[in-house]
This record gives C-alpha cells, sequence and structure tokens, in this order.
C-alpha cells in the first residue's frame, strides 16, 4: 500500500510538472508535424504501399510513434537534471524500494507520451486520416505499452549516464537510428536487407507496426508477433532500469 | 538507549580514504555535531548512516537497524537535510510537503494537518501555495528542514544547514533547530565547519580531519583541554603578583595593557582581578573553538590546506592529475 501511495506521489509531481510546462507540451509536437505535413505532403507524389492511402496517411502511424519515442526517451534521460539539482537525492533517501521509484518515474514518462499521442491523434482526425474513436482508443491502448518500453530505456540510460553532455549523444546514435530503421517513414517488405535485418532488434519497428495495424488495417509483421515483441522489450526494459536504479547512489 | 553506535566505518573512493575508521556512539535526544574542515569526511559519514553511500568496511546501528542490512528501516526512522538544497523547484512547498509525506509512507488522511503545522513551525505558512523556484536560499532552508522533519523521524540529519545563508537565515535556523531539540526528543547529527555553530547547538562535538575522529567531546570539555582564556587588562599591574597565581599560565606585556592566559576564567577571574593591584580596563575573551580547532587539527590542515580546501572529489581528480 505504501510503495503504491509513493508510486501514485511519484507519477502526480510529473504530471504536476507536465501540465505547468505547456510550451513543451507544444513544442515536443512540432518535429512530428514537420514530417507529417512537409514531408508527408512534400513527397506526395510518392507512392504509398498500402492501397488505397496516400504516403501521408501510411506515414502517420509511423509518426505516432515517433511521438512516443522522442517523448519516452527524452523523459528517461530527463532523470539526469533530476541528478544534477540534487531532487534525486530526497527520492534516493526515501524509504521505498527501487522497484518503485523505478515504476513511479515510467508512469510519469507514459502520461507524457499518452497526452502528446492523444493529440497528435486529435490533429490526424480532423486533417490527415479519419480516425474513428474505437481505432483512436485502440491506438492509446497500444501506446500503453510501447510507453513504458521506451521509457524504460531511457531512464536506464539516463540512470547510467554522468552528464547532459551524453544527451546529444544518445540522440544520435540511439534515438534517430531507432526512428529511421523502424520503417516508419516507409515499407519493411521491400527495404534493403540490411534495413530489416537492424529493424529486427529495433523495439520502434513492432510498435510502428502495430499502430498500422491498427490504423491502416495492413501490417508487415502478424499484431501476435508486435504485441509478443513488445512484451519481450517491456519486460527487458524493466528488468534492466530496475537494477540500474538499484545501483544509483548519491554522488557526492 | 543510543541512537546511532557505528563500528569502525570506512569508505574508500578510489585512492581517497573519505572516512577512515570511524566508531561513534550518540545518545537519544542528543545534539551531535561533526566538525572539520572541507573534505574531512563529514558528508561521507552521514551518506553513510542514511544509507546513501554503502560503507566499504564496518557498519553502524542506526535507530536500532544495520545500516547494511536494514536500509528501508533506517530510512524509516530517519530524516534528513542535505548540503546542496535539494526542494523540488518545479513545485510548491505543499506539493514538496506532500511528496515527501507519501514517500514516507504517511497516513494519506494525516498528510494535510501535518503540512499546515510544519509550515507554520518553519514560518512558511503564508508562502505554502508559491512555487520553490521564487524562494530565497533562507525559505528553502526552512522548507528543507520541515521536510526533513514532517514524517516525525526520531533522528534527523543536518549536513552543513546553514551553509551560504546570511546572518539573519542563520540565526533562523539556528532557532528551529533548538526549538526541535526542547519541543521533541529528536536527535540532531549536525555538520558544520562553523565553530560557533557547533558551539551554541551542540551538546558534544566530534572533531574530524582527514577521516578520522581525532577529539570527541563536550564544547566546554574541549575548551578546557586547550585550557586557556585570554584576560587584557589595563592599570598599574603589580605583574610579580599576578605571576605568582597557580592558575595563570602567561603573562605579557603589550604596549599599555597586559595579556593574561589563565585557566576557566569562569573560576578564576576574581581571584587575578584581586590580585592584580589597581585596573582600568578588563577584558576577557574566552576559549573558542576555533582555537580548540586549530589546536586538534590545525597543523594537519595548513599542511595541506590546498589540497582539502575543495572536498574530497577535489582530491580525487587531483590525485588522480598527479598519477599522470
Amino acid at each position: 500500500m505504501s510503495n503504491f501511495n509513493a508510486a501514485y506521489a511519484l507519477l502526480l509531481r510529473e504530471a504536476k510538472i507536465f501540465f505547468r510546462e505547456r510550451e513543451r507540451i507544444a513544442a515536443i509536437l512540432v518535429s512530428p508535424l514537420l514530417f507529417l505535413f512537409v514531408m508527408g505532403k512534400g513527397l506526395g507524389g510518392g507512392h504509398s504501399p498500402v492501397p488505397g492511402y496516400s504516403y501521408q496517411q501510411f506515414i502517420f502511424p509511423g509518426i505516432i510513434a515517433m511521438v512516443l519515442l522522442f517523448t519516452s526517451i527524452t523523459y528517461g534521460l530527463y532523470i539526469i537534471w533530476d541528478k544534477r539539482l540534487d531532487f534525486l537525492k530526497e527520492v534516493l533517501a526515501a524509504p521505498i524500494p527501487r522497484s518503485t521509484l523505478f515504476i513511479g518515474k515510467t508512469l510519469g514518462g507514459m502520461l507524457g507520451a499518452l497526452v502528446e499521442t492523444a493529440l497528435l491523434l486529435l490533429i490526424g482526425a480532423f486533417f490527415i486520416l479519419p480516425t474513428g474513436p474505437l481505432q483512436a482508443l485502440l491506438a492509446l491502448a497500444a501506446a500503453v505499452p510501447v510507453s513504458f518500453m521506451i521509457t524504460g530505456v531511457g531512464l536506464t540510460i539516463g540512470a547510467k549516464m554522468k552528464s547532459m553532455e551524453g544527451f546529444g549523444l544518445v540522440m544520435s546514435f540511439l534515438t534517430w537510428p531507432m526512428f529511421f530503421f523502424s520503417g516508419a517513414l516507409f515499407d519493411l517488405g521491400t527495404a534493403a536487407p540490411y534495413i530489416r535485418t537492424v529493424s529486427l532488434f529495433d523495439p520502434v519497428t513492432y510498435a510502428v507496426d502495430l499502430m498500422r495495424i491498427i490504423m491502416l488495417g495492413q501490417g508487415h509483421f502478424p499484431a501476435w508477433v508486435d504485441l509478443g515483441a513488445i512484451a519481450l522489450f517491456c519486460l527487458a526494459a524493466a528488468a534492466l532500469g530496475v537494477a540500474a536504479f538499484g545501483r544509483l547512489q548519491q554522488e557526492k | 538507549m543510543s541512537a546511532i553506535i557505528t563500528h569502525d566505518l570506512v569508505k574508500r573512493y578510489e585512492e581517497v580514504t573519505a572516512v577512515d575508521g570511524v566508531s561513534l556512539e550518540i545518545k537519544e535526544g542528543e545534539v551531535f555535531g561533526l566538525l572539520g574542515p572541507n573534505g574531512a569526511g563529514k558528508t561521507t559519514t552521514i551518506s553513510m548512516l542514511s544509507t546513501l553511500v554503502r560503507p566499504t568496511s564496518g557498519t553502524a546501528l542506526v535507530a536500532g537497524h544495520d545500516i547494511n542490512r536494514e536500509p528501508l528501516e533506517v530510512r524509516r526512522s530517519i530524516g534528513i537535510v542535505f548540503q546542496e538544497p535539494s526542494v523540488d523547484d518545479l513545485l510548491t512547498a505543499r506539493e514538496n510537503l506532500y511528496l515527501h509525506s507519501m514517500l514516507y509512507g504517511m497516513p494519506r488522511r494525516e498528510i494535510p494537518g501535518k503540512i499546515d503545522r510544519m509550515l507554520a513551525l518553519v514560518n512558511l505558512s503564508d508562502r505554502g501555495d508559491s512555487l520553490v523556484k521564487t524562494y530565497s536560499g533562507g525559505m528553502r532552508r526552512r522548507l528543507e528542514i520541515a521536510r526533513g522533519l514532517i514524517h516525525s523521524p526520531k533522528i534527523l540529519f543536518l549536513d552543513e544547514p546553514t551553509l551560504g545563508l546570511d546572518p539573519a537565515s542563520r540565526k533562523a535556523v539556528w532557532e528551529h533547530i533548538r526549538a526541535l531539540k526542547e519541543a521533541h526528543n529528536t536527535t540532531i547529527i549536525l555538520t558544520t565547519h562553523y565553530m560557533e555553530e557547533a558551539d551554541s547547538l551542540a551538546d558534544r562535538i566530534g572533531i574530524i580531519n582527514r577521516g578520522k575522529i581525532i577529539e570527541l567531546d563536550t564544547p566546554d570539555a574541549l575548551k578546557k583541554k586547550v585550557g586557556q582564556d585570554l584576560v587584557f587588562l589595563r592599570g598599574s599591574i603589580d605583574e610579580a603578583a599576578v605571576r605568582a597565581l597557580p592558575f595563570v599560565k602567561a603573562v605579557e606585556r603589550a604596549n599599555a595593557h597586559y595579556e593574561i592566559s589563565i585557566i576557566d576564567s569562569g573560576a578564576n577571574l576574581q581571584a587575578l582581578l584581586n590580585a592584580a593591584g589597581r585596573i582600568e580596563e578588563v577584558e576577557v575573551r574566552r576559549v573558542t573553538l576555533d582555537d580548540v580547532f586549530l589546536k586538534f587539527a590545525g597543523r594537519e590542515i595548513s599542511d595541506d590546506a590546498e589540497e582539502h580546501a575543495e572536498g574530497i572529489f577535489q582530491r580525487i581528480a587531483t590525485q588522480k592529475a598527479v598519477r599522470k
């Protein structure tokens, strides 16, 4: 019970901070919207691998996965700020198991990612792809495990990182490759073999695919493969994250 | 019963031994001052006792719980005010206290009332709903003390509680600490490098230098060990009579006045004045903890003052640089 309260309180803290910084909520959506409305429309003549949909509509599920990826991983890495500002010390000194701390932090990241996803779904429903309420709900439901998995990855890396300088490195060497190899912008079925091979190890691949199945009715893998892979990545992220949090010590 | 017992606590960081075999016993309800220069091992000691850092060897019982084997139980019994500010800037004072109360497993019904009482205790009632980033340094410190206390810990650790505060805020924090000691039977462990702070607050003081406790006693007893108060006298002084007194250690003549070193001016001042002759002016400077500190830790500190000035991490960096 006390662990539940602690996780709830940590989530509440993240929620308050998230909703207090409205500019950030909007700022996070800028690059996905550029992809959708500039690249998606700019390549308007480009072909869509799914018949009956434009290229812009084809990449929309991928861009939803992109928002989940970037919001969740950035949030996870932000734990370095907490370390820097010494706020984390207060939490590290609290009488709660590190797994509770990890869960509370992860729930906070998921909340942010889900709000951004909902906003994007809303924008998309009006301007890009007519989406029924059931589809939107399914997409949000799929976003829950996806955001858990990616927030877990971000928190694990954040817990290990020493300074904010590593932030750019993680974005260049992890986040962007995860996005590009996931097939968010193209069809994996016709992609070069090395792309397909790498994409198998990219958790975002399965997120993109699941979103596509929900919103376009057609994906590269069957839904159960996507769900299974996401479940495995969730377990791995949770195990690594709890271990990394367990080793977090006060640094000075 | 003892609030804290430590057995040969050691913490080594690569090549630097930050804490080198500290064995202490702190009584329940006691205010214990840990006094030492920067880098002496004060914060590391507190970090080990509050289970934030694992000792390299040795152990301690805090509120009856072993720091290595029962860290969560230890954490539940203690409150900490860290050296660096650690309140959450992006939340209000009330939200900070709420988060803390929930993390420490307080019953939810009791939390709002407790928050009101703690805010009143540290005179922040009217600013409870402001974001902490609008607070001054002194207000943050008071909020942190309120936070350290809200879950009614048996033991409170205060790591340099007045570092960087202006004199008025410092006095206010001292008042709060004294009030605490009187109102509850909270055991308080306080680190500081301000002598007057340790002197005015602590029941007992441990002087720590290079990771070792080099002296441990009440402030008065420590001063007695150094022994000498200075009495300045002006007038026609009978120097021979003064020298003959058993408690007089030294007499020096400087311009128009005499500087007389005596043991325990409290007990012996009257006898000195009776023997001294016709006196026009008297000034007494009691021995201070500064004198104590310089006597016990002084030479070692001045030997490597540079090394100590920046604290333990600088020492590690320096040693690494030397190695390369």
